[in-house]
């Protein structure tokens, strides 16, 4: 059985999964969070948007600490992020990571990227993780592929292998770090399928993303920041319809109008 | 030739230890070097610190001075690097390896060091993000692809070492027979054969271009069969 199996639900379904609580981080002089606040429920989906430069992908990055904060408390499931060492690696398992350029392992097969987690992290034999990767692979249309190298595949593929291999960790939650800008436009849609299905089987994520389309369709939630703050969090028809802040607005109005 | 007829047995016995010195230097100074390149790499600034020491130190002292300090400062004075038991021949042998493999490895390291530089930070990032510790992360990840880029300088290094077991001459590294190493019995022939002196030079050079080209072309095979495509 896989996350992919789990039984769809349409709206969150309640408790917290993901808290960000007054969260700071600075890059010198720059300060990058400021005292950012925010509850992701399980199931719920979180696009975050937001100008170049406004923190967004750093938000995002902090959360399985790939980004170490300077103040503030990040919980997963009511426990805190461990500053380092097995704790954390752990605690990263159950937080699947999609990046902008995939990030695939060059020296390991398409299989064996995904089997890798499973198999060194949860410990699963290796006929048991390869049978759930062909799974996944299938899934995400990719399955032909298996024994290649991820430089011989396209960008839009090893993307989708990139999610497989999220995938392969159940994981509670999945972040996703700009997983389109980096691909040729008739790419983009194979991916964002894949990520819109994922949301319609009630997986928990958050999304870094400028593909309003997607937010439209899949988000729960629109998160937009600015500056590193958060300007403004509302339903997705609310956002793009009526937004509220300036900020927003001028944003919007600057994507929107091509 | 009786040159060859006359010291034939002798030149291969001598190559034969420059081999086996070369063999087990090989080895140690690899998996030292490796040893030496995660404790550089390492979140933890005690062992970032020592391994920056050790390197610091035999890559800039001559090997000549570490061989000198193997034998006279470390065994005579210390009583460790061999066994005070064994054959002197063997004592040096050893220590003559020490030398040579401690000497090595801080090479091996800084090559593997630049290698780990090419993984693109990405790769580490991914590995992190499904939960490999840090230890797992260099072995499954970040070290094998360092491995395949540096394969070429790591040859150089695995050449210049070879030629560098000239030096357990020292130390009079010698076989059981009492045979020198390939450039201690070339001293030897030169000395008795002094008319055939360029002779003597080109059969040992040949020799040691046996030992050392396919060092070379089995690197250079070896990446780009190896290779890691981006």
């Amino acid at each position: 059985m896989t996350v992919l199996d789990t039984e769809p639900t349409s709206a969150p379904s309640g408790d917290a999964l993901v808290v960000l609580d007054h969260v700071d981080k600075h890059y010198g002089d720059l300060h990058v969070l400021q005292d950012i606040n925010l509850e992701i429920k399980r199931g719920e989906v979180v696009v975050v948007i937001g100008p170049s430069g406004s923190g967004k992908s750093t938000l995002c990055r902090t959360i399985n600490r790939l980004e170490t904060i300077d103040s503030g408390t990040i919980k997963l499931d009511g426990k805190e992020l461990p500053a380092e060492g097995r704790g954390l690696a752990k605690l990263r398992a159950e937080v699947g990571m999609v990046f902008q350029s995939f990030n695939l392992f060059a020296h390991k097969t398409i299989l064996q990227n995904v089997t890798l987690g499973p198999m060194k992290v949860r410990k699963l034999k290796k006929a048991e993780a390869e049978a759930e990767a062909k799974k996944l692979l299938d899934r995400v249309g990719v399955g032909a592929q298996a024994s290649k190298y991820p430089a011989q595949l396209s960008g839009g593929q090893q993307q989708r292998v990139a999610i497989a291999r999220a995938l392969a960790m159940k994981p509670q939650v999945m972040l996703f770090d700009e997983p389109t800008s980096a691909l040729d436009p008739e790419m983009v849609k194979e991916v964002l399928d894949v990520m819109v299905s994922l949301a319609k089987e009630g997986m928990t994520m958050i999304v870094v993303t400028h593909e309003m389309g997607f937010a439209r369709v899949a988000a729960d939630r629109v998160v937009f920041m600015a500056d590193g703050q958060i300007v403004e969090s509302n339903t997705p028809a609310e956002f793009f319809d009526n937004p509220q802040s300036e900020r927003a607005k001028d944003f919007l109005g600057k994507i929107l109008k091509h | 030739m009786d040159l060859f007829s006359e010291y034939g047995s002798a030149i291969l016995e001598a190559f034969g230890l420059t081999l086996r010195l070369a063999v087990f230097s090989g080895i140690f100074s690899l998996i030292l070097g490796v040893v030496l390149a995660v404790f550089r790499v390492s979140p933890v600034p005690v062992l970032r610190w020592i391994g920056a020491a050790v390197v610091y130190t035999f890559r800039n002292t001559p090997l000549t001075l570490v061989m000198f300090f193997a034998l006279f400062g470390l065994f005579y004075q210390l009583k460790i690097g061999a066994s005070q038991t064994a054959p002197l021949n063997e004592q040096n042998f050893q220590l003559a390896v020490i030398a040579l493999s401690v000497y090595t490895s801080t090479f091996v390291c800084e090559v593997l060091r630049s290698g780990i530089n090419t993984v693109p930070l990405g790769q580490a990032e991914a590995a992190r993000a499904i939960g490999l510790t840090f230890s797992q992360n260099l072995r499954l990840v970040v070290l094998p692809q360092a491995l395949r880029s540096v394969l070429n300088p790591l040859a150089s290094v695995m050449i210049a070492m070879i030629k560098n077991t000239t030096v357990a001459v020292t130390i009079g590294v010698v076989t059981a027979k009492g045979v020198n190493e390939a450039s201690g019995q070339m001293r030897t022939m030169m000395e008795n054969e002094a008319d055939q002196i360029v002779l003597i030079f080109i059969i040992f050079a040949i020799g040691f271009m046996i030992l050392t080209l396919p060092v070379g072309f089995l690197a250079g095979w070896a990446s780009k069969k190896f290779a890691v495509i981006r």
